[in-house]
């Protein structure tokens, strides 16, 4: 590598997982913390905002709200849970409204940072999201039929069982959590990263480095920071309706009854 | 000529290979089915989106494993 730098300056050293170690605010408290919560009480307020003085005809408040609550029962639960997906529509539009929050909270400014980019936020949330789908198995096929569905496909011969049934047990009991969450958590944190990443860079030429046409090139990185913002945004949108899809999904297939 | 830096990013850049072919072949047969199907988009959409989320799964594992095991 050859550098254009004249007079020594500091390397640029790329943001890494530092980048996502943020001091704690007051206590234990840190700003994933406090985001989470900041994201429950907006979605209460805007929810509560949304259903009082529900008319006929709805008012601009209603009209949003209905529409959230649409595009989930409308696009994921009646697709994919079958029947009885209206029970469902309440979980699923809380889990959506959640993560969506969580996610935009990612390029909000002064607050820039996505919630579920730190691992232990997105565990958290698959782990209920297991705990659901297995409940909801448990209660529709009994345990021993909620294990059949899960790790017993039928007609299959008894020397490709032997292969097939741990192969189904791993990927629809064990991993199916921990796809949902590293789903979720490596793409906030790619795309926090990416973000960090850019910004940084633009600084770094701006204002530490010593070459000129470092800092006449500092805008595109700038440029590339607005326009990966956007991209970002189609990202988190995106992430939290296959977070929401592929819950709705596992709720399908253990409600299945044969395939 | 000296490189300096973690291997764990290849792993990850080849991690990645697999899944982009795959997510291409997903989006690919979602825009085939509804330019031959157009009332079907609705139905196609959310099975295209399952199909793209779990052939990403590997490339996210990859990203993962790339920061999570440090030599």
């Amino acid at each position: 590598m050859t550098t254009t730098a004249t007079a020594p300056a500091p390397g640029f050293e790329a943001p890494g997982v530092d980048a996502f170690q943020l001091p704690p605010l007051f206590g234990d408290v840190t700003k994933p913390v406090l985001q989470l919560v900041l994201a429950a009480i907006i979605i209460v307020v805007l929810f509560r905002v949304a259903t009082t003085r529900m008319q006929l005809v709805p008012g601009k408040a209603q009209f949003l709200g209905e529409s959230f609550h649409g595009i989930v029962r409308n696009t994921v639960a009646r697709d994919m849970i079958g029947p009885e997906f209206l029970k469902y529509v309440p979980f699923l539009t809380a889990l959506f409204a959640f993560v969506l929050v969580n996610n935009l909270f990612g390029i909000i400014p002064f607050l820039q940072f996505p919630t579920f980019s730190h691992p232990g936020v997105p565990y958290a949330l698959a782990g209920l999201v297991w705990v659901v789908f297995t409940y909801v198995g448990v209660k529709h096929h009994g345990f021993g039929g909620y294990m059949r569905i899960s790790t017993w496909p039928p007609d299959v011969p008894w020397w490709v069982r032997i292969i097939l049934t741990p192969i189904e047990f791993l990927s629809n009991i064990i991993l199916r959590p921990v796809t949902l969450s590293l789903r979720l958590f490596g793409n906030m944190f790619a795309g926090h990263l990416l973000l960090v990443l850019f910004i940084l860079g633009g600084e770094y030429m701006l204002v530490v480095a010593d070459s000129i046409t470092l800092k006449i090139l500092s805008p595109f990185a700038f440029l590339m920071g607005i326009v990966f913002t956007f991209f970002e945004a189609f990202i988190q949108v995106v992430q939290a309706y296959i977070f929401v899809m592929l819950t709705a999904s596992y709720i399908g297939t253990v409600l299945a009854d044969d395939h | 000529m000296n490189i300096v830096g973690n291997l764990n990013t290849i792993g990850y850049g080849l991690s990645a290979i697999g899944p982009g072919i795959g997510v291409g072949i997903v989006f690919a047969a979602f825009i085939n089915g509804v330019a031959r199907q157009p009332e079907a988009r609705g139905q196609l959409q959310g099975i295209a989106f399952i199909g793209f989320a779990l052939s990403e799964a590997l490339a996210i594992l990859g990203l993962v494993l790339a920061f999570a095991l440090q030599a």
